[in-house]
């Protein structure tokens, strides 16, 4: 390889805080959206919306959409597809949980593993008639739609099965236990702990990459500028957790979101099979004819989706603690106007998981928000409808606008 | 010359960085057919665009004369008006309508706003018996072969009450049998007082049927030849399509051949949707190490099925024979294997082929080679910004930064990011299917030299373009390709235009 030093300054653009902006200006643009949107309920709801308690069950609640967004995220970039099918997959998976643990007393993670394979199943069908058969996945998860919720319905007979094993439901509302309980504490040491790790871990992975950037003499934030964000984004980090702290600490789901967000986001952006997919999303043909395998990658992004339907279906059963034949109706379209807030183009290629999941905490604080204030699910249903059309109308004209 | 229908004075279009046509003039005679003839992108095509309103008026400056009045098309309608009817290389049917559909799409025979299919039928019917095509009117286009569709679409003109018919390579895609019929459809037409332009590369039909031949090259009016007596010899004809100076555009380069290092024997490739269609037919072909090989031949004459055939199947079914890497058998099944066994293929069309247009040019510089530059398990983004800038660097990508998006890049620029991306896959062959297609003369020269510096570099290189001086100023072998088959083979010293047009013709007449 060349040495560093033949990098030129003209290589990667000037490092400004005016280019950083103007870079991820959407993705930043979401995130400011979302902090105003947050103000502006802290204020109307007189502080309750960002009470500990209220910020705790805000993430219980929207558990299944975060999970879902993150999957939806890929079938998107992929191909500009969306799967329809993933509120039915929950709902069967619900059943299936329900069937196993409910009726048939069977041991929690053995019926875990064996929804986990069906998932598996589920995708494998869907993901077959897509990649390789070629149906438009509309078509293929409309029929999916339609299926599982069948299923679903037979399997329960058009009950609902409850309740599960308390264990069970602490998947979604049980929470980290405090180590030092003993202590007789306010608050909640572990997650502040926790908290603080983290944030060492972040400050660390930003030196080395500075390191490393600097190795290769690129241009880099200006020092006071990096000084700030780390410190900044740590403080927020070690905020967000003491604030968690003061109620029960940190929920067993966030952490499960936590850790998928991590793995999602790491695999969309630094690892090959990742940046395939957003090739193929961007010119299936282009990225084909440079030996990428866009039937097989597309397989597994439907594979990919159907697990992860079943880990939200999972999730939500074990919020409501009953398997219902109407659970999850309309998650698919929660989590796919998540992504589209989130960034996400339609014609596929472009879109992130953060985004995503900005996205589907856009639409929670909005629900969450609303409800604290009285309004009806009626009104609830309109606003984010056109808080969905808002969004993407401001990207479609930001880019229509910076055209050449 | 009276009687004109048509005059066009000093038509002058440019696009981005390219001069298209320049101060062409044509002039056609009422009842007349008259060709017009030119190399791949000597400005025919424009020509006729501009003629029918598709570049609007204003876009281009010159008059056009119509029938004595002077034309402002806006666009395709207000020719259509005024009786041009222009009949695309690719047609532009609807698949799944029926054939009288078609023909009075746009136009539809209506009652006071309904459809009045009965009159639509038997009208299409009277249509349809004037082209001489005996098909039912409800037929589908899509169960009709391409000579009856092409048919289907004269017949739509006439619907129109056409008084100047273009055909844009009418019989590029027909048989023998369908082409005769149409040339011969063509003269009863002209019995009825309808003048037509006629674009083609057949000059044996050319020469047969034409009253007037203008000849265009680079964007300008060479010549207009008129049949006497006598046709017009065809040699004649292509002397006026090629004569033209070589100077200096392209780069000196003697290549330093070694010994052959990829051979293709008896490779045959069939069509991937129409049963026991050969596209490819038992071609051979080899490359020295350091060799420019190129391939010549018209459009459709199945240089690029080869190519992506070549390319780990990326083209046709059934495809047989074998391929040589220096002198050992390979099979590659997918692209990937091919890639993996060093060989590039720089796809013809950039745009939709070529790159991915949302993505910036580090993206696509390392699509095809993403694995080089992992870690372990993740991609070592800074290593991948080096390489990028890197091949900025040699190939000279002009960019404010390779963040860019290709999509906003130049032509050429976007073709010097593709090859970045096929040589950092450190090939030991590569294909290119017109590297130079729609590039300014400045960057193709740039491209001449990127190519030539391969070369050198001991790579096996083969050029596809549909460019006859191009081909001759960079290659040092050429193979002659038509209708699927290699029918010549030519030295650096035998070849010239001439030679190359006349294998062509030659292996057309058999």
């Amino acid at each position: 390889m060349k040495t560093p030093s033949g990098i030129s300054k003209s290589a990667l653009p000037h490092i400004s805080v005016q280019n950083i902006f103007k870079n991820n200006f959407r993705q930043y643009g979401m995130l400011i959206a979302l902090v105003v949107i947050m103000l502006f309920f802290q204020i109307a709801t007189k502080g309750i919306l960002l009470v500990p308690m209220n910020m705790a069950n805000l993430i219980l609640q929207n558990a299944y959409v975060l999970i879902l967004s993150i999957g939806m995220t890929l079938c998107i970039v992929s191909s500009g597809n969306i799967d329809l099918s993933v509120g039915s997959v929950c709902a069967f998976i619900g059943a299936v949980m329900g069937t196993l643990v409910v009726n048939m007393k069977m041991p929690l993670i053995l019926a875990a593993i064996i929804c986990l394979f069906i998932g598996l199943l589920i995708g494998v069908w869907q993901g077959f008639w897509i990649a390789y058969i070629r149906i438009p996945a509309f078509i293929v998860t409309l029929s999916g739609m339609l299926l599982f919720r069948g299923l679903t319905i037979t399997m329960l007979q058009g009950l609902t099965l409850s309740p599960f094993p308390n264990q069970f439901t602490l998947i979604s509302s049980g929470f980290i236990p405090d180590l030092f309980a003993g202590l007789g504490l306010r608050f909640n040491l572990t997650c502040i702990l926790i908290g603080g790790i983290i944030s060492i871990i972040y400050i660390y992975i930003e030196l080395r990459s500075r390191g490393a950037k600097q190795k290769y003499h690129f241009e880099s934030l200006p020092l006071p500028l990096f000084i700030f964000k780390i410190v900044l984004i740590a403080v927020v980090i070690n905020l967000f957790f003491f604030w968690l702290s003061l109620y029960m600490g940190i929920p067993i789901i966030l952490a499960i979101i936590g850790i998928l967000v991590l793995i999602y986001s790491v695999f969309t952006t630094q690892t090959v099979s990742g940046r395939y997919i957003y090739a193929m999303g961007g010119n299936e043909k282009a990225a084909k004819l440079s030996g990428v395998n866009t039937n097989k990658t597309l397989f597994l992004i439907y594979i990919n989706m159907a697990f992860l339907a079943t880990l939200a279906g999972i999730a939500f059963t074990s919020r409501l603690n009953a398997a219902s034949p109407q659970a999850g109706l309309n998650f698919e379209l929660d989590a796919i106007a998540a992504c589209y807030i989130g960034g996400a183009s339609a014609y596929g290629g472009v879109g992130t998981v953060i985004g995503a999941i900005i996205g589907a905490l856009v639409m929670g604080v909005l629900n969450n928000g609303m409800s604290i204030l009285g309004v009806g699910s009626d009104m609830q249903m309109s606003i984010k409808g056109l808080v969905l059309l808002t969004a993407v109308a401001f990207d479609v004209l930001s880019k229509s606008k910076s055209k050449l | 010359m009276d009687n004109l229908i048509l005059e066009m004075k000093r038509i002058t279009k440019t696009f981005p960085g390219v001069k298209a046509l320049n101060e062409v003039n044509l002039r056609v005679k009422k009842g007349e057919i008259h060709a017009l003839v030119g190399e791949n992108g000597a400005g025919k095509s424009t020509l006729m665009n501009v003629l029918s309103g598709i570049y609007p008026y204003g876009t281009y400056s010159g008059e056009i004369i119509f029938e004595g009045n002077e034309c402002a098309f806006k666009e395709i309608k207000d020719s259509e008006r005024a009786g041009i009817a222009i009949i695309h290389q690719e047609l532009a049917l609807i698949p799944y309508l029926s054939i009288a559909e078609n023909i009075f799409l746009g136009n539809e025979q209506s009652k006071k706003h309904f459809i009045s299919w009965t009159q639509t039928h038997i009208k299409a019917a009277q249509l349809l018996e004037k082209v001489g095509l005996h098909e039912n009117t409800y037929t589908c286009i899509k169960d009709i072969g391409v000579g009856k569709q092409q048919l289907v679409e004269i017949a739509k003109a006439l619907a129109k009450d056409v008084k100047l018919l273009i055909l844009d390579e009418p019989t590029a895609a027909l048989n023998e049998d369908d082409s005769d019929n149409l040339l011969k459809l063509l003269l009863e037409l002209k019995r009825d007082g309808i003048t037509c332009i006629l674009i083609s590369h057949k000059l044996s039909e050319v020469s047969r049927v034409a009253d007037h031949i203008t000849i265009l090259r680079d964007g300008m009016t060479i010549e207009t030849l008129e049949k006497g007596n006598a046709a017009i010899c065809e040699d004649r004809i292509i002397k006026g399509m090629v004569g033209r100076e070589l100077v200096d555009r392209f780069p000196k380069h003697t290549s330093q051949l070694g010994e052959i290092a990829f051979e293709v024997k008896n490779w045959t490739v069939y069509h991937p949707d129409i049963e026991n269609k050969l596209v490819v037919d038992h071609i051979n072909l080899k490359v020295h190490k350091g060799e420019i090989v190129g391939i010549s031949g018209l459009m459709g004459s199945g240089r690029t099925e080869l190519a992506m055939s070549l390319f780990g199947k990326a083209y046709g079914r059934s495809i047989s024979g074998t391929m040589l890497k220096d002198g050992k058998e390979i099979t590659l099944q997918t692209i990937r294997q091919a890639i993996d066994h060093g060989l590039a293929y720089v796809t013809e069309d950039r745009k939709s082929a070529g790159l991915v247009l949302t993505q910036d040019i580090k993206s696509n510089i390392s699509l095809a080679n993403l694995p080089a530059l992992r870690d372990r398990l993740l991609i070592d983004a800074n290593k991948e910004v080096c390489i990028a800038e890197e091949y900025r660097q040699k190939l000279g990508v002009k960019c404010p930064s390779i963040l860019q998006k290709t999509g906003n890049l130049s032509g050429g620029n976007q073709q010097k990011v593709v090859l970045s991306k096929w040589i950092f896959t450190a090939p030991d062959v590569l294909i290119l299917d017109e590297p130079t297609r729609g590039i300014d003369v400045g960057a193709k020269y740039e491209i001449y030299e990127i190519i030539h510096k391969l070369a050198d570099d001991g790579k096996c290189i083969i050029m596809i373009s549909s460019e006859l001086p191009e081909i001759l100023g960079v290659c040092d072998r050429i193979y002659v390709m038509n209708q699927g088959k290699i029918v010549g083979e030519l030295s650096q010293n035998e070849a010239s235009q001439e030679s190359i047009m006349k294998c062509i013709m030659q292996s057309d007449r058999r």
